[in-house]
């Protein structure tokens, strides 16, 4: 190998990388919004369709109530964010307390809804398209509330126990975070597609 | 640079019997384990599942023919095409993007190691769950039915009115797991492409490779979700009474078709990009010469990975959409035609006054050239809807698909197989087996898939367990046997290669290809960190400029 020939090298690009855990939860929540949008297809394409009652615009109010609670758990997980980066462990657990409260009690508004529709108006899954698409797609929102609210409960404990979330575990429960985020996102889809449109 | 002579793994003859040895490859989150495991998983299923095709053939071979009873032929059918779509293809993208996606990029191992284990234990528990139906599966036919719905299972066939019993629930299951396990493989691969490469790595001096895994993975994302939502929908009207597909509710009969061709379209290029990826590798290698067009080449995969989201309904022309539709997919169809042939192109332009060495890898990709561009052209026969009329559900589409999976995807793994294997065990496999693996394979794919073209266009539909004699089918028929057959010999053949191989082959030393990217600057097979010392990425062929420092590729890039 002729080495005497080697020419000067030039120094090396820099690069910057992101941190693999927001890569790995963007990916999720994006395999996510892909198995969202299926549901939403579905519900959409089956409005109107029902060959029988009960229909949305019998049944159906508005959960102005339950929405409030889930959106306002959006700006309360972020200010938990928040205390956690300036070391205040009180307000985080305080402020990390009152989302999983407010996410407690949509999922309770949820729960009575789907109560009063099974009990009263005697919607169920099997009555028709209507109920069919409504239960699986509030379901599958529902059920990405409960995974999110029993994560959050986790950190909850986790802080309780007096463990300091501040510093390197920060990132974890930022990402956690963001799953929240997501999930009351697609809550406003889901609402504006159920409740509005739908109705 | 005389490659080294590397004795082989030595814990393997430290290890302390079966038992320990079976343990830690159990409990291993290491990526190329992991990568192996994935490999064998896809050779092992490929074996069981060609064994089904060979038996399918046997009972096509003449006509009226009764070796195969009509009910066990579409389990069959069913059994195979399942197999071959999720529990061969898509952990050959997961062997390949595991094994290789870190070494390339100079990383550790993958994003998220002990994540990358559990996709790969649920996607084989779905293979042996679909399997397992074999025993425990219950339809019309009584206990040990298998699903005999078809690999795509159209709803509201699928329902259960006219799908009795358990069978049908082995498929749904089987295929959620297998998505769960693909869907991790992506996240994986993506977050590692992203975040971990080496210094100097820009994204544009990545590899090909890398970046087409990357396009899979952003496909998988995407499209996947499709089917596991279908299969939830499916069985929330099996076992809860919902009417997702239920036309007597005012369910759509249709519906089913659009959710998984959603997914089943980008699936095919799921399948083939990897293949692409190995070809991306193999070729310019071969050639001696770097990659032509490697820009335009990222380019069109990056538009085929949009594309082939706007294409799904090609597979639907003759369930009566409206014209317009037709139009807007049949135009969707030939627009990927585009990417598809830059690719071709560049691939060809890269061997163009090359100095082509003819090894058994190299062979491979020839065959994959040949056989992709012509499953390209019957495919774009296939997307003009009228002509598609005529064809749909044919062996004519039979013959296009096996072309682009088997003549494509297949020949690719083959391909990449035999340019890593060096790399994963520290040995060579045979040449001469792999020629003879080679020429056989040709010769029986050819066989068996070119008379179906023929038997297609003469109306024979797919998936009749027989037919009548004197309709100018047996002719072909009969050579497509004796073909799969043949084929069947050269997948033996590979067998014993690889047992034969990894005993005595020769001993492969780091970079037995004189390759350029960085897998081959360190030991065969890697240590568990994969790399001592770095070289250092100023190009797209960084072993090149350690090799040529009185040449190197940084200067002209």
């Amino acid at each position: 190998m002729p080495e005497a020939a080697a020419i000067a090298l030039p120094p090396i690009e820099e690069t910057t990388l992101p941190d693999r855990g927001k890569v790995g939860l963007l990916c999720l929540i994006l395999t996510e919004v892909a198995l969202f949008s299926i549901f939403v297809v579905a519900y959409i394409f089956y409005i109107g369709k029902s060959l029988n009652g009960p229909y949305p615009k019998d049944v159906l109010t508005l959960p102005i109530f339950a929405t409030i609670c889930l959106l306002s758990s959006s700006a309360t997980v972020e200010m938990a964010i928040r205390s956690l980066r300036k070391h205040q462990a009180g307000a985080f657990k305080l402020w990390l307390g009152l989302t999983i409260l407010l996410g407690a009690v949509f999922l309770q508004q949820t729960a009575s809804e789907w109560h009063k529709l099974i009990t009263q108006d005697h919607l169920t899954i099997a009555t028709n398209l209507f109920g069919t698409t409504y239960y699986a797609l509030v379901g599958l929102h529902a059920s990405h509330v409960v995974i999110g609210l029993t994560l959050l409960t986790l950190v909850f404990l986790i802080a309780l126990r007096g463990f300091n979330l501040a510093g390197p575990q920060e990132r974890r429960v930022e990402l956690l975070s963001w799953y929240w985020h997501f999930v009351d996102i697609v809550w406003v889809v889901v609402f504006t597609v159920v409740y509005v449109v739908g109705r | 640079m005389a490659s080294v002579a590397y004795p082989v793994d030595e814990r393997s003859v430290k290890a302390l019997g079966l038992p320990s040895a079976l343990h830690e490859w159990v409990i291993t989150v290491d990526h190329k384990r992991l990568g192996i495991m994935y490999m064998i998983m896809t050779l092992v299923f490929f074996m069981i599942a060609g064994s089904l095709a060979v038996a399918m053939r046997a009972q096509l071979s003449i006509p009226n023919n009764t070796l195969i009873p009509p009910e066990v032929f579409n389990r069959l059918f069913t059994v195979h095409g399942t197999t071959m779509v999720f529990f061969v293809g898509m952990p050959f993208f997961a062997a390949l993007a595991n094994y290789l996606v870190p070494l390339m990029i100079g990383a550790r191992d993958m994003a998220f190691p002990r994540l990358n284990a559990f996709g790969f234990w649920i996607t084989l528990f779905g293979a042996i769950l679909l399997y397992s139906s074999y025993i425990a599966g219950e339809g019309l036919a009584g206990h040990g039915t298998a699903p005999d719905v078809g690999w795509f299972a159209y709803a509201p066939l699928t329902e259960r009115a006219f799908s009795r019993g358990t069978s049908t629930d082995y498929w749904i299951l089987a295929i959620v797991l297998s998505g769960i396990g693909s869907t991790i493989t992506a996240i994986n691969v993506f977050a590692t492409a992203i975040c971990l490469r080496t210094k100097g790595m820009t994204l544009a001096k990545m590899p090909l490779f890398v970046w087409m895994m990357c396009v899979v993975s952003f496909q998988i994302l995407v499209a996947l979700p499709a089917l596991t939502a279908g299969q939830v929908m499916l069985l929330m009207d099996r076992y809860l009474g919902a009417h997702f597909f239920d036309t007597q509710a005012g369910g759509d009969a249709v519906l089913w078709q659009h959710f998984f061709w959603f997914f089943g379209h980008p699936e095919v290029y799921i399948l083939i990009i990897p293949g692409f990826a190995c070809i991306s590798e193999i070729v310019p290698v071969f050639s001696r010469k770097p990659m032509f067009g490697r820009i335009a080449m990222i380019g069109a995969t990056v538009a085929i990975g949009f594309i082939s989201l706007s294409v799904w309904a090609h597979h639907m022309f003759a369930v009566g959409m409206s014209s317009q539709a037709n139009t807007f997919f049949a135009a969707s169809t030939m627009l990927i035609g585009v990417p598809t042939g830059i690719k071709i192109f560049n691939w060809l332009g890269t061997m163009w006054g090359g100095h082509i060495r003819f090894d058994t890898p190299m062979l491979f990709c020839i065959g994959f050239l040949f056989q992709f561009l012509i499953a390209g052209l019957t495919g774009i026969m296939l997307g003009v809807a009228p002509l598609d009329w005529q064809l749909t559900d044919s062996y004519f589409v039979v013959a296009h698909f096996h072309y682009t999976l088997m003549g494509g995807t297949l020949f690719a793994l083959f391909g990449g197989v035999y340019y890593w294997f060096p790399k994963a065990t520290g040995r060579m496999l045979s040449e001469t087996l792999g020629k003879w693996h080679f020429w056989l394979l040709v010769l029986g794919f050819h066989l068996t898939f070119d008379p179906q073209h023929f038997a297609g266009m003469l109306g024979m539909p797919r998936r009749i367990y027989t037919y009548a004699a004197g309709r100018g089918w047996e002719g072909y028929n009969l050579v497509s046997s004796v073909g799969a057959a043949t084929q069947g010999i050269a997948i033996l053949i590979f067998a014993i290669n690889v047992i034969l191989s990894l005993r005595r082959g020769r001993v492969a030393g780091n970079d037995p290809w004189d390759a350029w990217s960085l897998e081959w600057a360190t030991t065969s097979p890697p240590a568990e960190y994969n790399f001592e010392t770095l070289p250092e990425v100023r190009s797209t062929r960084p072993l090149w400029d350690l090799k040529h420092p009185e040449d190197p590729d940084w200067k002209f890039e």
